[in-house]
């Protein structure tokens, strides 16, 4: 199952007063992946942070679905968008793997061997079912990726949000990521610097700078928009050539 | 300090195991209310930290090292409930799994470790806030002065106790005046990193120092050292207080194992004490004695120091009911 | 095996331990024993239980001056005078001390330390407690790890402190680190609201301790307590 995701005019400051967004708005069609790209700073990751309702604009309004993202929604808002945080460690906090993945099912009232179906599904569709009984901690930082992935994979999203998937990771960790993401059918958000990844996962992406989106459409086109990359800070991979046919995998 | 098994008798280690197990669950309950859901994330990964701090040591003098005790810290940072709280585990989880501390001297540990040094550092804490500019240059005065008092406390609790379930013949005065002397220097030590970190955390996340939560922002900035003279009177405050109780031996006696030696001649020219009694049996040098003036002080310390932990409690309690709970 | 039978008998073997009168010294001896024995069944290297019992080190060198600076008899030791009841007071803390850390070690040596905290809650200690010692377990390498570099960091900019006076950059360190961490915890209390947490942690199933468990246990607690009531007997 995936959901349909609208932002819109979402406005959000810190606590200390720093304006994280100022009003920005994108839609994503069910079951599409888009990318979501900027520089550092453009608030890409408070964002991913509204879609699943931990912040609450203070301008502007999200949906899933149906669903707009109020106080009175988040558990069930909770339950169908997934996010995939920046830094692993801050996902995987149990004492085991298997602990981890079972611990969003576990909290949505999935028990006994439903829960385990759940957990070794999980495990499986990242290539972790091996990492079930290790300690996050004794984990390299492709395997916590993955088994981050996992931890949010066995809820059974309609909705996947994750913020920088490849970053840290070896050559061989980064194709794992995306083998892994391109199979899933649920509506992907996906936040990155890498924009060869954009280009291979995501049709469509979008571009945000200092709290709002300046630019939307299909990956291609605007990574071929030089004078566009560079005035947000973008820039091609080395070698990397836009070729007429050189567009995305799905 | 990690006290380890039969150091104390049955009866120490089991009273002292109530003590800390009633103050904790007291505490325990207030972590609940002041961090809500956010409690075992945020009170686990400070326990993290206060575990990795103790862990290594910082140079005294010349090459020796000391470690950090950092229950005055947490309770400045977190809240006196919610630093007892994290010390505790950190304690119990040494003894359990490091095997630093004796499992049936539990009771004594965390009461000395952590119960004694937050709850007691606090309230001197507390006092020192009163007595200082209301700037972070008083926060990290007060810390600098409630860290070093929170270890000296901490090893006064270990003599009280030892006055009451020592398992050999050291005498109260010996063992008071070795290892609160001992303390009051590594206190040095406490003190500057308890306050040097405090003054890190205000620089960069004021809102994580509990104890500065009365600040605004202007005052918080006011980061000028505290006036020499009002520290000096501050800390000479403390001083004589610490001063007042030790000396006492001074006037009696000018050395604790001297006195043993006199002890000793006493023995062996024939009178005869039956230990059994009590643990000052042997110390009468000139008939009179010192057992009521020792009695006298080791009162008088441990009154300070169930003072300071009760005033820790207190201001604890008080602290969360007057706190806005939308600033927690 | 489930770790709460372990920590009972732990517990209750050096309550036993502790409670031994100190003029049993067969007694002591036939605990060493029983522990060397326990040592070798579960397979665990000697050289981890010593460097383990360091630990206990500091007091077990306390120890040693009591017998100098104790008063009561006096005895002559190689033309040393030393106190009777100080001597025996030494031996008292030395044996208890020592073995009650190797049951400690034992303890350690067969049972991870999450399903040690773990094996707590089902005795009943606090749910909230034990959570966040889970977390504090967890978090701890990360954290250690992170002061470690720190560490390493500085003296590669020539930071070799020896006097207090030069402690302020770790310290500035640690503060900052406090920060940091302190930050973690805001996120991961975000991951666990993103993946439905409300408050309390969810009953995830744990291995269970069997009566096989139980049995071992009470063979085990139950030789230790033989003999330390043998000595209370005795003595």
């Amino acid at each position: 199952m995936s959901a349909r995701v609208v932002v819109d005019g979402v406005r959000f400051a810190y606590p200390d007063g720093r304006k994280a967004l100022r009003g920005a708005s994108l839609v994503v069609e069910a079951g599409e992946r888009l990318a979501v790209l900027g520089p550092n700073g453009a608030g890409k990751t408070t964002l991913a942070l509204h879609i699943n309702g931990i912040y609450e604009p203070q301008a502007g309004s999200v949906t899933i679905g149906d669903t707009p993202v109020t106080p009175e929604t988040l558990v069930e808002v909770r339950r169908r968008v997934g996010l995939v945080f920046q830094d692993s460690n801050d996902q995987l906090f149990m004492s085991s793997v298997y602990e981890d993945v079972a611990f969003g099912p576990a909290n949505l009232g999935v028990t006994g061997d439903q829960l385990e179906a759940r957990v070794a599904k999980a495990l499986a569709g990242v290539g972790a079912s091996e990492l079930s009984a290790r300690p996050p901690h004794h984990l390299s930082g492709g395997e916590k990726r993955r088994a981050a992935l996992a931890t949010v994979l066995s809820m059974e999203p309609d909705v996947l949000v994750i913020d920088e998937p490849s970053s840290g990771l070896d050559p061989a960790g980064r194709r794992d990521i995306i083998a892994t993401l391109l199979p899933l059918k649920m509506t992907q958000l996906i936040i990155t610097h890498d924009l060869a990844l954009a280009l291979e996962l995501c049709p469509r992406s979008v571009i945000m700078n200092e709290g709002v989106v300046v630019a939307d459409g299909p990956t291609r086109d605007l990574l071929a928009d030089d004078t566009l990359l560079s005035e947000n800070r973008l820039e091609l991979p080395y070698g990397l050539v836009l070729k007429r046919g050189n567009g995305s995998r799905s | 300090m990690h006290a380890p098994d039969g150091f104390l008798n049955a009866g120490t280690a089991v009273a002292t195991g109530a003590v800390s197990l009633g103050t904790v669950g007291l505490a325990l309950r207030q972590v609940r209310e002041r961090l809500k859901d956010k409690a075992v994330p945020l009170a686990g990964i400070t326990a993290a930290f206060v575990f990795a701090a103790q862990m290594f040591n910082f140079p005294v003098a010349a090459g020796t090292t000391g470690h950090l005790l950092g229950a005055a810290l947490a309770a400045i940072l977190l809240g006196p409930s919610v630093g007892v709280v994290v010390v505790t585990i950190v304690v119990v989880v040494q003894s359990l799994v490091f095997a630093d501390g004796g499992l049936t001297a539990l009771g004594y540990n965390i009461l000395n470790m952590a119960i004694v040094p937050a709850y007691g550092g606090y309230a001197v804490f507390r006092l020192f806030r009163r007595v200082l500019p209301k700037t972070g240059g008083g926060v990290i005065g007060a810390t600098f002065l409630a860290a070093w008092a929170s270890v000296v406390m901490s090893s006064m609790a270990f003599s009280v106790e030892w006055l009451f379930g020592a398992t050999a013949p050291v005498s109260f005065d010996a063992v008071f005046a070795a290892m609160v002397g001992v303390h009051v220097l590594i206190g040095a030590g406490e003190a500057i990193i308890s306050a040097t970190a405090v003054g890190a955390v205000l620089a960069s996340r004021a809102d994580l120092v509990s104890g500065a939560a009365d600040l605004n922002r202007r005052q918080l900035g006011d980061r000028r050292r505290v006036r020499t003279r009002t520290f000096a009177i501050a800390a000479l405050m403390v001083s004589l207080v610490f001063a007042a109780i030790v000396s006492q031996f001074a006037i009696d006696d000018p050395d604790g194992l001297e006195r043993v030696a006199e002890d000793t001649g006493f023995a062996e020219s024939g009178s005869e004490h039956a230990l059994a009694d009590s643990i000052f049996a042997d110390y009468a040098t000139s008939g009179v004695g010192n057992e009521p003036l020792s009695l006298a002080i080791a009162g008088a310390v441990g009154t300070l120091v169930t003072l300071a932990v009760a005033s820790g409690i207190f201001i604890g309690v008080r602290e969360r009911r007057s706190r806005d709970p939308a600033t927690v | 095996m489930a770790a709460e039978p372990k920590i009972v008998a732990a517990f209750l073997t050096v309550v036993a331990i502790a409670l031994t009168p100190r003029e049993a010294i067969w007694a002591f001896g036939v605990y060493a024993v029983l522990l060397v024995a326990l040592v070798r069944i579960a397979r665990i290297p000697y050289g981890f239980v010593m460097t383990r019992l360091v630990a206990v080190a500091p007091f077990v060198v306390f120890a040693l001056f009591i017998p100098f600076v104790a008063g009561g008899e006096r005895t002559e030791v190689i033309g040393v005078s030393v106190s009777i009841e100080g001597l025996w007071g030494a031996w008292n803390i030395y044996a208890k001390a020592l073995l009650g850390a190797s049951v400690s070690i034992l303890l350690t040596a067969t049972t991870e330390v999450s399903d040690v905290v773990r094996g707590l809650g089902v005795l009943r200690v606090p749910a909230v407690l034990t959570s966040i010692a889970l977390f504090m377990v967890r978090y701890l390498e990360l954290i250690a790890d992170e002061l470690g570099r720190m560490r390493v960091a500085m003296s590669a900019r020539g930071y070799d402190p020896r006097w207090l006076s030069q402690v302020r950059p770790i310290a500035n360190s640690a503060g900052a680190l406090f920060v940091r961490s302190y930050e973690r915890g805001e996120r991961v209390h975000a991951a666990m609201l993103s993946r439905g947490f409300s408050g309390t942690m969810p009953a995830l199933r744990h291995p269970t301790a069997t009566a096989t468990n139980w049995y071992a246990v009470i063979l085990v607690t139950g030789a230790f307590w033989v003999i330390a009531v043998g000595a209370m007997v005795v003595a």
